[in-house]
């Protein structure tokens, strides 16, 4: 397999899981926020900070009002990370590899693509905003059920996964980051909200059920934290995603610096007690997996993607 | 609404359906009944579904827009299918693959003795003029002597209904992704029509142009190692270079994939390491194939390329150089080298041409310009040269001078009445003129392709067929004798269903 496609390829999944990841916590704090009060209620500055693309935002936004926000997150086409940007990139990284993509996931790809941008101006309203996101979290699901059952399960294959697992990891240490902050004030009568904040950092990742199913406890922040960064089954879990990342890796060749990477990445996850770290340790512990995917996604470049066209600028 | 064909307006031009209005041509009885039985509605909510279809398959071309920035534009395809009897069709196949076997054997002439200039058949000075001959090829002799493996070679047919070759190209002609795909949706819309027709296939183009490519393998393989090698996502052909490495199982390569080693051999960056490439389909053209040997500023190109090839440890098809043959005045002498080098008499006429470095052509055209088309030796896509009929007296005079200045550079041709197809404009089917790009390889043997890409001026009256201004295409049918013909049973059934 070419170097170039492999990059490609990961890059595909990348941008997919992105534009997905990015659907599903718009759409979950629009909940989040119909449930609690409204002076408490945290409101939409925080799905900017998950996306860490805050100086971007202030450059062009004046405040964090909803229209702003969803704007920036969904069809604001400045932002990498929005869900238009995210698909343009990932049709036009499929694009280049039409010829190892099958033909069903390109046009469901491009479709999607077509898709969001007709109808971007209703899913950004508040009417239109439920239908829009959910056609996109399922065209994305669609697509990797595709790639899943339709493409040769080859080295391209192992590099898309890759990208996949790698973004969703990224994605679930940076909603859990931001949304574990403590929102609400330590007072009982608002008790029943802390409840609802932790089933929507669960729900952002469409942990819920699963979580449920799994822990049989009610949701609170220990488990919650555990069964998020450590949990060995499910599949947005950032341990699953390093143990899965690694599984593609064991299938290609020259993966021992890789491998290296990912191994400390899953050592640092396993010893980790969640439930007793404080907001700030946790916050540190999120800083280090942060880097340890940031060095993981450095490696597999050198190793696998052609030399970079143009010198990469040592601050980005 | 049902369509009425006495109403269709095909007496000024040659019509592939109908000869007259109400009278459909042998082969088209059925095509004709068939569609007045569908009605224009039906045809039209057809038409509307084709273009879905191809928005939703991702059928696109990209066009430079003014900005400076590119579009990726959905193909324009018509639904109504060309139809084209088989016998007919067996003579144009021979008659191209006379030309392409006259045309390889005249370049390979042109790189070693150039017996064709000593014998006084072909003028040197066009030679000594022409952009297209690469030095750097002389005395390089290519698998199988074989230059052009790829043809795409364009016919049109005149009123009287004779087709002509109006042009070769023997560069990167592209275009057979888009007659694949049109067969592709065609089958979608009109299932019925396949039934009454059984239009010879088309489908087995990429395992042909696999093969081609397979036969110039340097090492005997059962698997060569076949790339395709694209300038990349920005060039208008870019998803046709896609889709024929997809349908061949090839690697589709850009230049930076590729480097060429000390040992003068060709290898592929992958995930595993170098891989030596045994043959390259490169659409890339000559002068940027490789910054050592041509253009040093391409970016697009393999350092060394034409070191590895004239070793003979790499393949490229096209061979470089091949465009020598792919030139407006050299056109004009294929008559001759056919008879030069087979001896035998050409099968498909070319359209009369002037050659306006002969001196009483040259007079003649400037005499004559306003009804002759003007075209200058090296262009594509329809661009720099002039039409009579639909110029002004400033257009005209600016040409004189420039044929004047660059005889060599210019032919002229009469404006040919181009044949007809009935096509849906706007809810109702009016003619429209068409030409035929059919697809020549050749290498331990030579195929042609059933039919062809068929390109249509979708503006009334227009003779301009390329996509990049205002063109559309149809699906090509080669039907076999006898299957359009007489009367219908399944259309009735047809439209009481």
């Amino acid at each position: 397999m070419l170097s170039r496609v492999a990059e490609n390829t990961y890059w595909l999944a990348r941008y997919i899981e992105r534009a997905e990841n990015t659907a599903r916590i718009v759409s979950v704090n629009a909940n989040l926020l119909l449930d609690l009060p409204k002076g408490i209620a945290p409101g939409w500055r925080p799905l900017v900070d998950i996306t860490g693309a805050n100086d971007l935002f202030n450059e062009h936004y004046r405040d964090y009002g909803e229209r702003q926000v969803v704007r920036f997150l969904l069809g604001d086409e400045r932002h990498s990370g929005s869900t238009m940007s995210a698909l343009a990139a990932a049709r036009e990284n499929c694009r280049t590899i039409r010829d190892i993509v099958p033909r069903e996931a390109w046009e469901q790809i491009n479709g999607l693509y077509l898709f969001a941008g007709e109808h971007l101006q209703k899913g950004m309203t508040k009417t239109g905003r439920h239908a829009y996101l959910k056609a996109l979290i399922t065209s994305c699901q669609t697509i990797a059920g595709l790639l899943d059952g339709t493409m040769l399960h080859d080295q391209g294959y192992e590099f898309m996964r890759l990208g996949r697992y790698m973004e969703r990891a990224d994605m679930t240490t940076r909603i859990a980051d931001v949304r574990s902050a403590a929102l609400l004030p330590d007072a009982d009568d608002l008790r029943p909200y802390d409840n609802i904040q932790w089933v929507s950092v669960l729900k952002s990742m469409t942990a819920y059920q699963m979580y449920r199913r799994s822990e049989q406890i009610r949701v609170q922040r220990g488990p919650v934290l555990r069964f998020i960064f450590q949990n060995q089954l499910f599949p947005r879990s950032v341990r699953y995603c390093v143990e899965h990342a690694r599984v593609c890796q064991e299938r290609l060749p020259r993966n021992e610096a890789a491998l290296r990477v990912t191994l400390r990445l899953a050592r640092l996850l396993d010893g980790a007690e969640m439930a007793r770290l404080s907001q700030a340790e946790l916050h540190a512990f999120v800083d280090d997996l942060q880097l340890g995917i940031a060095d993981l996604h450095a490696t597999v470049a050198e190793t696998w993607f052609p030399p970079p066209l143009f010198p990469v600028e040592a601050a980005a | 609404m049902s369509i009425d064909w006495n109403n269709y307006p095909c007496e000024d031009f040659y019509d592939e359906l109908l000869q007259a209005p109400g009278q459909a041509r042998a082969a088209g009885e059925v095509m004709a009944a068939d569609l007045a039985a569908l009605g224009i509605d039906e045809l039209t909510a057809r038409q509307e579904a084709a273009n879905v279809a191809i928005k939703e398959m991702g059928i696109t071309f990209t066009v430079y827009s003014e900005e400076g920035g590119t579009i990726d534009r959905t193909w324009p395809f018509d639904v109504i299918p060309r139809v084209i009897p088989e016998l007919e069709w067996r003579r144009v196949e021979a008659g191209l693959k006379q030309r392409v076997k006259a045309l390889n054997l005249f370049i390979d002439d042109l790189y070693h003795e150039q017996k064709i200039i000593r014998d006084k058949v072909f003028p040197k000075e066009i030679l000594e003029k022409s952009v297209n001959f690469r030095p750097q090829c002389v005395g390089v002799d290519p698998p199988l002597g074989i230059w052009a493996h790829i043809c795409g070679s364009d016919l049109v047919r005149d009123s009287d209904g004779t087709i002509y070759v109006l042009e070769d190209n023997l560069r990167v002609p592209s275009g057979v992704s888009y007659m694949l795909e049109n067969r592709l949706v065609t089958k979608r819309v009109f299932p019925e029509l396949f039934e009454h027709y059984a239009p010879l296939p088309v489908d087995d183009y990429p395992s042909q142009l696999f093969d081609t490519l397979a036969a110039l393998s340097p090492r005997p393989a059962e698997y060569p190692e076949v790339a395709v090698l694209t300038p990349g996502i920005y060039n208008s052909a870019y998803f046709e270079h896609a889709y024929l490495a997809q349908q061949m199982g090839a690697e589709l390569v850009e230049g930076r994939d590729l480097f060429v080693d000390s040992d003068d051999c060709c290898y592929m960056r992958t995930v595993d390491g170098p891989e030596r490439v045994d043959v390259i389909y490169r659409r890339v053209d000559d002068l940027f194939l490789d910054p050592e040997a041509f253009n040093p500023e391409s970016a697009l190109g393999v350092p060394g390329l034409m070191r590895a090839w004239k070793a003979g440890h790499v393949a490229l098809a096209n061979a470089p150089g091949a465009g020598v043959a792919d030139d407006k005045v050299v056109y004009a002498f294929v008559p001759e080298i056919i008879k030069y080098y087979l001896d035998q008499d050409p099968i498909i006429p070319n359209v009369p041409t002037y050659r306006c470095m002969e001196a009483d052509a040259l007079q003649y055209v400037i005499e004559h310009i306003a009804e002759l088309v003007v075209k200058p030796a090296n262009e594509s896509g329809g661009y720099g040269m002039l039409v009579g009929p639909a110029s002004t007296q400033a257009e005209r005079d600016k040409f004189i001078s420039l044929v004047k200045k660059d005889p060599r550079n210019y032919i002229a041709q009469p404006t040919l009445k181009l044949a007809t197809v009935p096509t849906v404009i706007k809810h109702s089917v009016e003619p429209r003129h068409v030409d035929l790009r059919p697809f020549i390889l050749s290498a331990d043997r030579r195929q042609v392709t059933m039919g062809g890409l068929t390109r249509v001026a979708l503006r009334k009256g227009s003779l301009v067929v390329n996509s990049s201004q205002g063109g559309g295409s149809k699906d090509t049918w080669i039907v076999p004798e006898g299957a359009g013909e007489g009367p219908s049973t399944s259309s009735q059934q047809q439209s009481q269903s």
